[in-house]
């Protein structure tokens, strides 16, 4: 008659207790565990470090792919973008000094009339030049963006306007120098008074501030690691209408650099392209591509999908989570064992106390619900404890590193549960043992 | 006689050891009325403590028949002797055997726990019996506080806690000084004297004495059975 045959299931060990015996059953354990207090400990901080770990980092895994897709939605999801990037080779040319050369290289306004025209589904074509420049407030200067566009701009990449407005058709029409400032760029032209009216002065042209950004990062950190040193973008971007960038600064850049000039000839630096239909965004990048490669061998181009970043941000968080997922296993696993070591070096210890508690009447299921009990209780408090430090460490991090952090109220639930289950299957083996001796041979062990 | 409450029936035990069969006990019969005081003494290899076992239940003849009270306990269960041993018998070990991390209140009560009695009635027994072996004052002690006399008084208020048919003493004073094995085997007579069986097994002649019928085991077998 073997003991697994008496306990053939958890629940028939459970099964007949009631709740006054049961909580005798726990006051035993919570002694026997209290005789071995920092053993306890020991074995428990197992659990509790798996545990913490589960939670801090799915933490701050979410909090992490959270933002990153915020940003990207934050492009739009429906947008293709597309940039002009300076050609590899053509870089190393103007590093060879040759001074009268003029970079021509880019998205052109013949692109946006080709894709307006031969692409079905694309309501709005959003072209934009950047001029990396000074901008000036009387002796106040910063470094910026300056981004010609169209009215549709803030619209189309989800950009809200905070103050003011953005400027119009009529603004566009009649090259206006009218102007709308990124937020971060406020504080530093105008520390104490309202932007809004004033005149900031860019090269030679002062331009008239209509409207302040509402705060957010215009840029999403995408592919920008391939642009080249002088083309990172700028940490403030200020808005003026496309046509008043045409009329102020032609189509030819004029750029001073250590001693010698650098002309580019750029006509778009970026186009937003916007898709009717969610399902259409894939295709409808697969034919820009398409014309971009039939009409620009030189690859002068980037073309940004937000809703393939947003898939492969997704992906990435999947295979993050799997990662996650086993590690956060491999710690339960190598915590359950040193429990269940723990427990086999104690019912050695205590078969004396085995045998006693057998001549005195304990039935083999007895025996095995105490060690079991036992063996919860300590995977258990470890759990609990891992949960409260596994909440406060995304605290910390939110706090000293400025990390986003975000708990889902099911992963203390979870990494829980599992430090419980893990009690029950590492402390099943040892209680077994344990009930499994010889009442007569535990008795006579010394 | 009184009727009787332990009945061996040509009990036989034999133990495999490796190739060698082992006969520790080779056809044992006897019986025991309510209320005995009997010794069972015995060269060391002759049985003794296998005897005891089969007595306490810890374990089941080879063949043969054992009756405790009315019940035929030779064949049963684990689950079952389980529960003869904690709601039929006492057990009064050589080391005493409390459990080291309860206090005496709690060791007297184990017995009771695997009964399922409630709380309050296990709590107001064990006191009573702690009164009774002179440990109303050490109640919440733990077992190494106490002194071996002590220690094993606390035993025998556990033995006695499921009011037993019988109570087996295993050299209950062997691992005591003289004067307080006396204090102990006082307490045994007093606890026949009150009408309680009692089956002492011991080396020692002279307390084999106090008992009134003396049982001596030689090879596995009966050698005599005296009635004084």
């Amino acid at each position: 008659m073997s003991a697994a045959k008496s306990n053939d299931s958890l629940f028939g060990l459970v099964r007949g207790l009631t709740a006054a015996q049961l909580r005798r059953i726990v006051r035993v354990g919570i002694k026997s565990l209290w005789l071995h207090r920092l053993r306890s400990l020991l074995t428990a901080l197992g659990i509790v470090f798996g545990v913490c770990s589960v939670i801090a980092m799915l933490a701050i895994g979410e909090g992490a792919s959270y933002e990153a897709q915020e940003q990207i939605k934050n492009l739009g999801s429906q947008n293709i973008i597309l940039r002009s990037v300076k050609p590899p080779e053509e870089q190393k040319v103007s590093d060879k000094a040759s001074q009268s050369f003029v970079l021509q290289y880019g998205l052109t306004y013949l692109d946006i009339q080709r894709i307006r025209s031969t692409i079905p589904g694309v309501t709005v074509v959003l072209p934009a030049r950047t001029i990396r420049d000074y901008v000036w407030r009387l002796s106040r200067r910063v470094d910026c963006d300056v981004t010609g566009t169209v009215p549709w701009y803030p619209a189309t990449r989800n950009q809200r306007v905070a103050r003011g407005r953005f400027f119009t058709e009529e603004d566009m029409a009649g090259q206006a120098s009218v102007c709308v400032l990124g937020a971060e760029m406020v504080p530093a032209l105008f520390p104490l008074e309202s932007p809004l009216g004033k005149h900031v002065r860019v090269g030679s042209d002062y331009y008239e501030v209509i409207g302040v950004m509402a705060p957010g990062s215009f840029t999403a950190k995408t592919d920008d690691s391939a642009d080249a040193e002088d083309q990172k973008p700028a940490a403030n971007r200020m808005f003026i209408p496309l046509e008043t960038v045409k009329m102020r600064y032609g189509e030819v850049l004029m750029r001073r650099r250590s001693g010698s000039f650098e002309a580019q000839r750029v006509q778009l630096h970026e186009a937003t392209v916007k898709v009717d239909s969610l399902q259409d965004v894939t295709g409808v990048a697969a034919a820009i591509k398409q014309l971009m490669e039939r009409n620009h061998p030189k690859k002068d181009y980037q073309i940004v999908v937000p809703l393939e970043l947003l898939r492969r941000a997704e992906r990435t968080k999947q295979i993050f989570n799997i990662v996650l997922g086993s590690i956060a296993a491999i710690s339960l696993l190598v915590g359950g064992i040193g429990i269940m070591n723990i427990m086999l070096a104690s019912v050695t210890e205590r078969t004396r106390e085995i045998g006693i508690r057998r001549a005195l009447g304990a039935r083999r299921r007895d025996i095995v619900l105490q060690f079991l009990v036992e063996t919860v209780l300590l995977s258990g408090a470890g759990g609990i404890l891992g949960v409260l430090l596994g909440i406060t460490i995304p605290f910390i991090v939110t706090h000293a590193a400025g990390m986003r952090t975000i708990i889902t109220f099911w992963s203390p639930l979870l990494a829980f549960s599992i430090s419980a289950l893990v009690g029950v299957v590492f402390g099943i083996y040892p209680a077994i043992r344990a009930a499994a001796m010889d009442p007569v041979e535990a008795l006579r062990h010394e | 006689m009184a009727e009787s409450i332990v009945q061996f029936k040509s009990v036989r035990k034999t133990y495999q050891m490796g190739p060698v069969t082992v006969e520790a006990l080779r056809g044992v019969s006897f019986s025991i009325g309510a209320g005995e005081y009997i010794s069972i003494m015995g060269p060391s290899g002759c049985g003794k403590s296998t005897l005891l076992n089969l007595l306490g239940c810890l374990d089941r003849p080879t063949s043969g028949q054992y009756l405790l009270g009315e019940e035929d306990v030779s064949q049963m269960d684990d689950d079952s002797l389980s529960t003869v041993r904690g709601g039929r018998l006492g057990f009064v070990f050589q080391s005493y055997n409390l459990i080291q991390q309860l206090t005496v209140l709690e060791n007297i009560e184990v017995p009771l726990y695997y009964q399922h009695r409630t709380e309050a009635e296990s709590r107001e027994i064990a006191v009573r019996l702690a009164e009774r072996v002179g440990l109303g004052k050490r109640l919440e002690h733990k077992p190494f506080e106490l002194s071996g006399g002590q220690q094993q008084r606390v035993a025998i208020a556990r033995a006695l806690v499921n009011d037993p048919l019988v109570i087996l003493a295993d050299e209950p004073t062997g691992n005591l000084d003289s004067s307080s094995g006396a204090e102990i085997m006082e307490l045994f007579d007093e606890l026949n004297a009150q009408g309680k069986t009692l089956i002492l097994v011991t080396h020692d002649p002279k307390i084999s004495l106090r008992a009134r019928r003396g049982i001596r085991l030689c090879d596995g077998q009966i050698e005599s059975d005296v009635s004084r």
